[in-house]
């Protein structure tokens, strides 16, 4: 049984500022209404940002997300069916009252299908918790948008000035042109089975590429959901079956990790690419026996990080999961408030 | 630069030797000169720019960069030439003409660079360049390419990209200096080639086939014994003296013995060996490969080690002779010219490799048996007629090695291989029993092989990797121990570096024998016993 919502303001609560948002290792608990942004453990109410595993978990007595997000955690974890915990579908910009005097409002990220920032306001104090984000463009997701508040809490998965992504323009380009080159192979394209997967999919569809596109099994029902909330990603085929022959010249999209597995020995001569932020360092790229290497993220890079934290101007910036320290000393040589909040459990996502 | 940056990229990535070879040759034909001769150059690190350093880069850059955020960053990214790429604030790279600037500029103006100005004048030039170009800049001043071409890869690439021989750009390409106007003029435009009759050039090497099951007439060729040592040319140019290794390189300086004593213009092929008793016993007067080993790789040569392992040549076969060229006439000619011109050399440091006296291929066959008693790797047989042509070409030179010993070892660890093999495990380490397998003996390892089993083979041993693994360490697969693998090798030596204190060379995998339970493994004693040192 999910625990009821307290219903109004606990007297022993401390009345210091921002005494009502802890950071603790496995999640951001917001002390009032005993609600938890992305915890890491199993919760009685959970607020969470996006679908990805490492900020979505089964097991939880409620959650709170995009109606997007639930339909994914529907598909993963089985929230909403029986047995699988309550979801509470919350649409983005409509506030949701939690209880004792906090509530929380989802704004778009950008990041993935259904991705939102969650903003948590109590006593007139303003918390932006961003989960995962990037400022540009993508065919699968609303845009991110500014929210001004107090603290921002940001994620850091790039947060080294080496990380700069370069238009997704260029990068869908090297890809088409890889596979002009080479029509007697394919190309094995390692992408994120939720998000990186749909959203270069749907780059490539804009960019003209009306062929087929081959599918490891593992993509197949992700990339049903994005169509069913209207993405159209054209014509999918699996390469679970189909004939060697069949798939030179395409391109076929599978989870990083299946690229150097037993899989891909049924793809014809395939050039592995791979489509992650990583990819910036070829180092990374060696290491994964990448051959074609995409800078392709839906993270915020270096730059995208710090002009949000300056757009968005808040009085203190606490920086997670990711490489912390050279966005807070960033902050110190811009004269901001930071601080770095050590949580676990959150991976150096997007491959 | 951009041209070559994206070369530089693409090569980065490329796992295959087919397709470097492919980049590097359209690369060649599509960029003019002297571009492509400096890139060439740069590939095969043969640039070197003193006043540009790792660490002036890296000064450059903390004058601009916070130095915690510059320190950070080339932690993570592990290489201070990207890491710089990544970091240097430039302009837009759409501000920019593309490719504004040449290889060719870059390297006059890297080269006009000294200590005290290099400060003032590379800065203004990694602000011209994007990104990539400006890690391929970096990579090419501070010389260190690292892209895996080897002077070799880069030399086929040229004769593919110009339809020329490569013995015929190995020949030529010694002695040129880049951007090596003269071999492009020569291969792309049809020009006279370099002259190489004035300096102690490198001659490609004549190589023999392995002689598969057939026979050889007696009369056509002549057996020479195949000795166990590196294979050397010793090059003597006006008073200059080159010794030169199998691939060509110069090592001169670790054989100062050789060096030294030839006296008069020649190039001569043979065998540098170490003097001993090892192969062929006192008559043969050669030790075994280990021995030679200890004086490989080393820049100078104490006078213990010249007076503890004194190296000599056996002479094979002379290819150039007081100025005239001898490569077209017969093998029997030179042969006559070689043995005619032995009192001219010190008998201490030169020697004749002898012929083997058979009549017949049976007879052969029978000396032939008795080579591994003599600890000797095999015979070579040489047709008659033979000219001298660089490489292997069929029907002239034949190797017959002996057998090769076979031992029954358990299969240890397992780990993938790289680029087609890369989703199979294809890395096999084994060991042989240290004591009784049935009581408390335990494995130890012996050897290491990758090649040797047939496709299908490949794909047994990879599904029994993947079904028997206990551990695992990184990439390394343990597995249970349980398959016996049949070892083909040429011959095993004393090795302190290893466990079992025993080193195979060339080790391969003959069978897999599912047949066979593990305990049956052949045991440790059993390998030294074929010992020969």
């Amino acid at each position: 049984m999910p625990a009821a919502l307290p219903t109004s303001v606990s007297n022993a609560e401390p009345a210091r500022p921002f005494g009502w948002i802890r950071a603790e290792p496995w999640g951001i608990h917001v002390v009032p209404c005993d609600a938890w942004v992305d915890p890491a453990r199993e919760v009685a109410t959970a607020l969470v940002t996006h679908g990805h595993a490492d900020h979505a978990r089964g097991g939880h007595g409620r959650v709170f997300a995009t109606p997007e997000t639930l339909a994914i955690m529907q598909l993963r974890y089985g929230v909403g069916d029986d047995g699988g915990g309550e979801g509470v579908p919350v649409p983005l910009r409509e506030p949701v009252d939690l209880g004792c005097g906090v509530t929380a409002t989802y704004f778009p990220a950008g990041h993935v299908l259904g991705s939102a920032q969650i903003l948590l306001e109590h006593r007139g104090e303003r918390v932006v918790v961003t989960g995962d984000y990037k400022r540009r463009p993508d065919p699968t997701c609303e845009l991110f948008e500014v929210v001004p508040c107090d603290i921002f809490i940001t994620e850091a998965t790039f947060g080294l000035p080496v990380f700069t992504h370069p238009p997704i323009g260029g990068e869908i380009a090297k890809l088409r042109d890889a596979l002009a080159a080479n029509p007697e192979r394919c190309v094995a394209l390692g992408a994120y089975a939720l998000g990186k997967a749909q959203r270069v999919i749907a780059e490539l569809r804009a960019a003209g590429h009306d062929d087929p596109i081959y599918l490891h099994g593992a993509l197949e029902k992700m990339c049903a959901l994005y169509e069913d909330h209207g993405v159209n990603l054209g014509e999918l085929r699996p390469a679970t079956g189909a004939k060697k022959d069949a798939m030179r010249g395409a391109i076929v999209v599978c989870p990083p990790a299946a690229l150097n597995d037993r899989w891909s020995r049924r793809l014809p001569d395939p050039i592995t690419a791979m489509a992650s932020g990583w990819m910036r360092v070829r180092q990374r790229a060696r290491q994964r026996n990448v051959e074609l290497p995409l800078i392709i993220s839906d993270h915020a890079d270096w730059n995208e990080l710090t002009a949000t934290i300056t757009e968005v101007n808040p009085r203190e910036s606490w920086i997670t999961h990711g490489r912390e320290e050279a966005l807070l000393r960033w902050c110190q040589l811009h004269q901001r408030r930071a601080r770095a909040l050590a949580m676990v459990g959150y991976e150096d996502e997007d491959d | 630069m951009r041209a070559f940056s994206i070369l530089m990229d693409r090569l980065t990535y490329t796992n295959g030797r087919n397709m470097k070879l492919s980049l590097i040759a359209d690369y060649l034909r599509d960029t003019p000169d002297p571009d492509r001769g400096w890139a060439l150059a740069a590939l095969t690190d043969a640039l070197d720019f003193p006043a540009v350093k790792s660490s002036t880069v890296r000064k450059l850059l903390t004058e601009r960069v916070d130095p915690v955020l510059y320190a950070l960053s080339r932690d993570y990214v592990g290489d201070t030439a990207e890491t710089a790429s990544l970091l240097w604030p430039a302009p837009d790279a759409q501000d920019m003409p593309p490719d504004a600037l040449s290889v060719a500029d870059t390297v006059v103006m890297l080269r006009s660079m000294t200590r005290a100005t290099v400060m003032t004048e590379l800065p203004p030039l990694l602000d011209r360049l994007d990104a990539n170009e400006r890690y391929a800049l970096i990579k090419l001043a501070t010389g260190a390419m690292r892209i895996g071409i080897s002077a070799r890869l880069a030399k086929v690439a040229f004769a593919q990209a110009f339809d020329v021989s490569v013995d015929a750009v190995e020949e030529y390409w010694h002695g040129q200096e880049p951007p090596y106007a003269e071999l492009f003029a020569w291969a792309a435009d049809g020009a006279e080639p370099p002259r190489t009759d004035l300096l102690p050039l490198f001659r490609p090497f004549m190589l023999a086939h392995p002689l598969e099951e057939a026979e050889v007439d007696m009369g056509e060729y002549v057996a020479e014994w195949k000795w166990d040592g590196i294979r050397v040319q010793i090059v003597h140019v006006n008073g200059v003296t080159r010794v030169y290794s199998r691939s060509g390189d110069d090592i001169s300086a670790t054989f100062p013995e050789i060096a030294g004593v030839l006296p008069f213009p020649a190039v001569l092929d043979g065998e540098l060996l170490v003097r001993g008793t090892h192969q062929g016993g006192e008559e043969g007067g050669a030790a075994s490969f280990n021995a030679l080993q200890q004086r490989l790789g080393r820049k100078t040569v104490s006078k213990k080690m010249l007076r503890e392992a004194p190296a000599f040549v056996r002479l094979y076969d002379v290819l150039l002779l007081d100025g005239e060229d001898l490569r077209e006439c017969a093998w029997e000619d030179r042969r006559a010219r070689l043995e005619a011109m032995m009192h001219r050399l010190d008998p201490e440091r030169f020697d004749l490799s002898q012929i083997i006296p058979a009549d017949d291929f049976a007879s052969l066959t029978a000396i032939r048996e008795k080579a591994r008693d003599d600890a000797i790797e095999g015979v070579m047989l040489k047709r008659r007629t033979s000219p001298y042509v660089a490489g292997r070409r069929t029907g002239l030179w034949y190797k017959w090695k002996r057998d090769p010993l076979l031992i029954d070892c358990v299969l240890m660890y397992a780990q993938r291989g790289s680029g087609k093999r890369s989703s199979f495990f294809s890395d096999f380490t084994f060991g042989c029993w240290n004591g009784d397998p049935d009581k408390d003996g335990e494995l130890l390892p012996v050897g290491k092989a990758y090649f040797g089993f047939t496709d299908e083979e490949l794909k047994l041993l990879d599904r029994h990797v993947r079904a028997h693994t206990v551990n695992r360490f990184g990439p390394v697969r343990e597995t249970d121990k349980s398959l016996v693998l049949e070892i083909a090798f040429d011959s095993v030596h004393d090795s302190k570096r290893h466990k079992s204190g025993l080193a195979m060379r060339f080790p391969r995998i003959h069978r897999i024998r599912t047949d066979k339970p593990a305990h049956e493994a052949d045991r440790i004693e059993t390998l030294r016993e074929m010992v020969r040192d």
